[in-house]
């Protein structure tokens, strides 16, 4: 889909006190998406969102909203709202005039908050709770609350501060989902800030992965999962298992010979290397296959041993040694046809690839993972 | 052990309130010596009533308390939100040079104060007395405030500010509902503790101007007569009341 650009931050950096906190921060936020900033806790992601909020100025750097610099606009005149990590729901009012106090600022009459907070409840599914106060609410009724609060304002942007972190797994799994669906419905544009890479992919029409202040990569889901850029995006979004290897011999476009693990093998990848170039070749655990074929002659792939073998209910996930000693890890779904599949502890096995799953990057650091 | 445990717990509890017990069934005794129970009687109450130097005195300790505990109050607030709200230097120094003046003895307290007066030339009496009372009730107003303030989701003011509301908006619909329950308690802890004082007001008061813990000090070094007993359990009762109002004010949930 082509969207254009609503929001646009460039140059951001931030400092507090001597710490940087945004070094040289570029994002582009197209109008209508569900954009999620993924990041471990400390990766600047909270700072991006008070600064689009208004709750922080940045030292350097430009924000803009709709093409319009917006840094000398206070927080309580820009046109985002923000649902908190603690909800925030004023405790002395009740879920009605929570909900009615965004309105009631911006001068609208009596009777056309009542329609508007009455619509913003029924979205939330929160009617019959008008008059109760946030200690008479669940976490999830908060959290709608919250929501609700934010969104009868039709802000042009709403930002959502690890708005799912307090609810317990179903909750938060379902509250994911309606979101999504929330988002959707409104198609305002939703800025969800999240340390939680499961979630950021479940939902987002595309994310930011933040480190260190910066951005490391800017894509939908699927690309920051099947290609990460670098290693620190590979190895925060999921599991991944990274072999190190040298480029050989270059057989065609995107097509290589490589040296891995002493094994030479063709790898394809959407880089251009050449000869005696250092890579990294990636493959999640689930594209991996382990042979156990009983004859060590006629299997496939770096041979290694069975370390360690969970069975998680869906799949069947193995730790192996490789004759090198790097250890990787392998997920596998059961087949209805081989009921016994399981492997015994330190059996031989070999570790392969269907070619062309694995994913390639210029090696970063040196030595084994 | 039960029966241990049991008869320990009445001891405690004796040890504490059979005096106070003694004294307010002492001020219902027809007695006037109360060492043996004569009937039941309202006259001390009474006799309490007609007597003037002591009603002009509890007058001027009501005075005195209201307006302390109101000045502590107001004052109190503020600072209380200034260090809720505001980062400023000292801030730190700031909050606990209000411990200091709250853990001070009242003998260090009043000796101090008798020193500055003195030092400024302020006539001892009504004035020295209540600018006294306004200081030592102070910290416990900042603390009562502060508490429930930092008790608040942090987040609550920002979430104010980010749904359009200006600062003046905020304190009025915000801060200043969520803390009034907490500025009425603490009203009525400064007025408790202003009516209750005894060493501070003994040293910074002068005969212009007499209060009634002080008079009734001056009554109980020649005996206690009944009246007193009338007197103590009277104070005892407004305190009660108004520290249980405070506290219930404290506890109620939004």
């Amino acid at each position: 889909m082509n969207r254009s650009p609503i929001l646009t931050l460039s140059n951001i950096s931030k400092r507090f006190a001597a710490q940087e906190v945004l070094t040289d921060f570029h994002l582009t936020i197209n109008d209508g998406e569900f954009f999620t900033i993924l990041g471990p806790s400390g990766c600047g992601k909270t700072t991006v969102l008070r600064l689009i909020a208004g709750f922080e100025q940045p030292n350097e750097g430009q924000i803009l909203l709709n093409g319009e610099d917006i840094a000398g606009i206070p927080a309580e005149k820009r046109p985002v709202n923000t649902v908190f990590q603690s909800y925030a729901l004023f405790p002395h009012l009740t879920v009605f005039d929570n909900v009615a106090f965004g309105l009631k600022m911006a001068g609208v009459d009596a009777q056309n908050i009542a329609v508007r907070v009455a619509d913003a409840l029924a979205i939330v599914r929160l009617s019959d709770f008008a008059n109760r106060k946030p200690h008479q609410l669940s976490g999830g009724q908060k959290q709608r609350v919250a929501i609700a609060r934010a969104v009868v304002n039709r802000p042009k942007i709403l930002l959502l501060d690890e708005s799912l972190s307090a609810l317990d797994y179903k909750l938060r799994q379902q509250m994911q989902l309606e979101l999504k669906q929330l988002q959707r419905q409104l198609g305002i544009t939703f800025v969800y800030v999240t340390h939680d890479q499961e979630e950021a992919l479940s939902m987002s029409d595309r994310i930011v992965v933040m480190h260190n202040g910066q951005a490391q990569q800017v894509g939908t889901p699927r690309e920051i999962y099947e290609a990460p850029r670098n290693l620190f995006v590979a190895q925060f979004i999921g599991e991944i298992n990274v072999f190190d290897g040298e480029i050989t011999r270059e057989l065609g476009e995107y097509q290589y010979q490589a040296l891995i693990n002493g094994v030479e093998r063709e790898i394809r990848c959407n880089h251009r290397f050449t000869a005696g170039d250092k890579v990294h070749v990636m493959l999640r655990p689930e594209d991996l296959r382990i042979d156990c074929r009983p004859n060590a002659l006629e299997r496939k792939g770096f041979p290694g041993i069975v370390l360690e073998r969970n069975y998680t209910g869906q799949t069947l996930n193995s730790h192996i040694r490789l004759e090198n000693g790097q250890t990787v890890m392998a997920h596998e779904f059961f087949d209805e046809d081989d009921p016994d599949f399981d492997y015994s502890i330190n059996q031989k096995v070999g570790v392969d690839w269907v070619p062309g799953w694995e994913h390639v990057i210029p090696a970063e650091r040196a030595g084994k993972s | 052990m039960k029966a241990f445990k049991w008869s320990f717990i009445i001891a405690i509890f004796a040890y504490l309130y059979l005096p106070i017990g003694i004294l307010v069934i002492n001020s219902f005794n027809a007695s006037k010596y109360g060492y043996e129970w004569k009937g039941f009687t309202f006259e001390w109450y009474a006799k309490l009533w007609e007597n003037e130097a002591l009603t002009q005195a509890f007058l001027n300790s009501l005075l005195v308390a209201s307006l302390a505990a109101t000045a502590a109050t107001l004052i109190g607030t503020l600072m209380a939100l200034a260090l809720h709200r505001y980062r400023f230097p000292l801030k730190a120094t700031a909050s606990s040079l209000l411990f200091i003046v709250m853990m001070s003895p009242d003998i260090v307290l009043a000796i101090t104060f008798l020193v500055i007066f003195i030092a400024l030339g302020i006539q001892l009496g009504f004035w020295s007395l209540l600018i006294a009372h306004i200081t030592f009730c102070l910290p416990f107003v900042v603390i009562t405030v502060y508490a429930q303030l930092k008790g608040f989701d942090k987040y609550l003011l920002e979430a104010a500010q980010d749904l359009g509301a200006s600062e003046s908006r905020i304190f009025r619909l915000i801060i200043l509902p969520l803390v009034f329950p907490a500025i009425v308690a603490g009203w009525l802890l400064s007025f408790t503790l202003s009516l209750d004082d005894v060493i501070i007001s003994s040293f910074v008061t002068g005969p212009s101007f007499e209060i009634l813990p002080i008079r009734v000090f001056s009554m109980v070094k020649v005996g206690v007569s009944p009246e007193v007993n009338v007197l103590a359990t009277l104070l005892l009762a407004i305190s009660l009341f108004l520290v249980t109002l405070s506290t219930l004010l404290l506890r109620r949930k939004h």
